[in-house]
């Protein structure tokens, strides 16, 4: 006969034995199992979960394209042409981690902006906002790096503009500009130091990121298309009544989601992974050359908003801190909106009007940031740019006079 | 599903092929379509005879191997040994130019570009205008001088199979029509399609993936499609609970 301590092993099994040293089912309960998601989740709530498969994908395919990818002004052109034609699934790769940026940006724009029309940044979850705009901050410096390393002619006057911008800053400017690029222009020690942001110290930020994210989203809970909080209402079991357990509800949900994002993302992987030169753009098949300016510098589509907005402004110092602030302006949203009220379904014409114009204002000045600066174009770019800060602006002050609807007790769903 | 596609591509062809056979004259030659087709293999191997015999003289593709072309289109090592290396390269060879840089440098001002990216950078159509725009100038170094690059260093080298055209230019130097000139061996037909073979063979230089990628993507969608049906179709079965 065994002793009694031996005995309760083999009864527990692998799992108890396990659940003793590592909290596996304590975990699965508070986070999959216990955690209650409202029900009435619509099409918008997908892009979360969709974020976290794109930083996945690119995870990965990255990790194999760094073993083939050379850094070095001499080196990193050659190494992406030998990734697409000598690496077997090389083409592969590197188009699944180039189409991968520009669903990364789809997938969050479109998770920013379900947070904008349901109103998620507002109390209590300003903290998940912030952390969410510091990721999308960190996104767009990964994206910014990873555009420069392939060092096509694009890449390399791309990274001469936006560098550049740091040298409007007054005084430490100048400094600032050649302490970035770690030479007199942008070159061979740019491109190394990018590539070491870019594999190492910002995926580790955006990681670190996703789980402050993720951890306040359990703190809170999710908001909802209605803007109501669930908790408020908890059935006998001390659970909210409009609730359901993430698992095995949401995460078969999010399966359903996760299939079709990858149709489309196979498609233009496959079938048109440059999107008509806006995910990967033609100068860029051209080696870095710097004494050949391509006919129009233009960022890549997910920048060109913010772009749009340093170039409508005609004084390149002014342009440019309108541009950081556009970006950074988001932040503030959790206090600039002073509306009772979260989610659009329930706001009055004011917001609804205010967010049209906002939505207008950001798709014009993207398709705007794209095209030549010059002639109507710019003043275009003005008159987007002035209704794009006016948004936020005049938001405390619309946001209360507003005349809102009546919030429901209990979400509205239809099973 | 192959031949499916083979009719869909066809198709899409069809269009820009006819606007670039009564191109000649009548519609502005920034409309011509080179009109190729990546899946005609026999189209592919006369670019590749045609790269070789008039391009690679000054021309690399440094980024693609005899070996690799054999294989993509079915040209056995042996043939292409026998017609397409030229001497004293080995089949594993990226195709480098016959000119030394430093010659070529001496002639033309200018080393000529490796052409391994000039469909991506610059799309083959332009590179389908490039090489039907060349028109007699005297004012040239070369002679010629081309619409789709103005001032190029590069002499009409395919101007026995096409003659040279003449330029007939308006007010303010603004081109109007392209006049017969000097002939060549080709008629304008067979002119075009010695310039669409060599610039299909080019894509196909561009990005050898090209030829398999969209045949291996079809499967690629359908497996998603059907993965994402039962996926529902499960998830459904689970929200039955959801009330």
């Amino acid at each position: 006969m065994a002793n009694a301590a031996e005995g309760a092993a083999v009864k527990g099994g692998f799992r108890a034995w396990l659940n003793k040293r590592l909290p596996v089912d304590e975990f699965m309960q508070s986070q999959l199992l216990g955690y209650y998601a409202p029900k009435n989740f619509n099409v918008w709530y997908f892009f979360g979960s969709l974020a976290l498969v794109v930083f996945v994908i690119q995870i990965v395919t990255g990790i194999f394209l760094t073993m083939n990818y050379k850094p070095g002004e001499l080196t990193a052109f050659d190494s992406v042409e030998y990734i697409m034609r000598e690496v077997e699934w090389g083409w592969l790769i590197r188009y699944m981690h180039s189409t991968g940026a520009s669903f990364f940006f789809v997938v969050v724009y479109l998770h920013m902006y379900r947070a904008l029309m349901y109103g998620s940044y507002k109390a209590p979850r300003e903290l998940l906002w912030l952390i969410g705009m510091c990721l999308y901050l960190a996104l767009m410096a990964e994206a910014f790096f990873g555009y420069v390393l392939p060092w096509g002619n694009m890449s390399f006057w791309g990274a001469q503009v936006i560098v550049n911008l740091f040298g409007t800053i007054p005084g430490i400017g100048p400094g600032l500009v050649e302490w970035i690029r770690g030479d007199y222009g942008i070159a061979d020690s740019t491109l190394n130091r990018f590539f070491a942001l870019h594999v190492a110290a910002l995926p580790l930020a955006l990681l670190l990121l996703i789980v402050l994210h993720l951890v306040a989203l359990r703190q809170t809970g999710s908001n909802n298309p209605d803007g109501i909080e669930i908790k408020a209402k908890l059935g006998a079991n001390g659970k909210p009544l409009d609730g359901i357990p993430f698992h095995p509800y949401y995460t078969l949900k999010d399966i359903v989601g996760i299939g079709v994002f990858l149709v489309a993302f196979a498609i233009v992987v496959f079938f048109v992974p440059t999107f008509g030169g806006l995910f990967l753009e033609a100068p860029n098949f051209t080696p870095a050359n710097a004494l050949s300016t391509p006919e129009h510098i233009a960022p890549v589509w997910y920048f060109t908003p913010y772009y749009a907005i340093l170039r409508a402004v005609p004084d390149q110092r002014l342009g440019a801190l309108l541009m950081g602030l556009s970006v950074l302006v988001y932040l503030f949203l959790p206090w600039l909106d002073r509306s009772p009220v979260k989610s659009v379904r329930y706001r009055g014409w004011i917001w609804k009007l205010a967010l049209t114009v906002f939505t207008v204002s950001f798709l014009a000045l993207m398709y705007l940031g794209l095209q030549p600066a010059e002639g109507r174009y710019v003043m275009l770019a003005r008159i987007f740019t002035a209704c794009y800060f006016a948004f936020f602006v005049l938001m405390p002050f619309y946001t209360r006079i507003d005349p809102v609807k009546p919030v429901p007790e209990r979400v509205t769903h239809h099973a | 599903m192959r031949k499916l596609a083979i009719i869909v591509t066809a198709l899409a062809l069809a269009t820009p092929a006819a606007f670039a056979s009564d191109a000649e004259g009548t519609a502005s030659w920034q409309q011509w379509h080179a009109g190729n087709a990546l899946g005609d293999r026999a189209s592919l191997q006369r670019g590749a005879r045609n790269f070789m015999n008039y391009c690679a003289g000054c021309h690399s593709l440094k980024y693609l191997r005899y070996q690799r072309i054999g294989a993509d289109l079915g040209i056995n090592d042996d043939l292409m040994k026998a017609n397409l290396v030229p001497p004293g390269a080995k089949i594993t060879d990226y195709v480098s130019s016959a000119m030394p840089a430093s010659l070529a440098n001496a002639s033309f001002g200018i080393v000529p570009p490796d052409l391994s990216l000039i469909t991506r950078s610059k799309s083959s159509d332009y590179v389908f205008r490039f090489l039907k725009t060349f028109y007699a100038d005297p004012a040239a170094a070369t002679g010629t001088n081309n619409l789709a690059l103005p001032g190029t260093a590069m002499p009409h080298v395919l101007s026995d199979l096409q003659g040279v055209p003449r330029a007939v230019f308006g007010e303010g130097g603004r081109f109007e029509k392209f006049a017969e000139g000097t002939p060549g061996q080709l008629s304008a037909a067979e002119y075009d399609a010695f310039v669409r073979d060599t610039v299909n063979f080019l894509e196909y230089a561009g990005e050898p993936a090209k030829l398999s990628r969209a045949t291996i993507g079809v499967w690629v969608v359908l497996y998603l499609l059907l993965f994402t049906a039962i996926a529902w179709l499960l998830k459904q079965e689970y929200w039955k609970d959801v009330h």
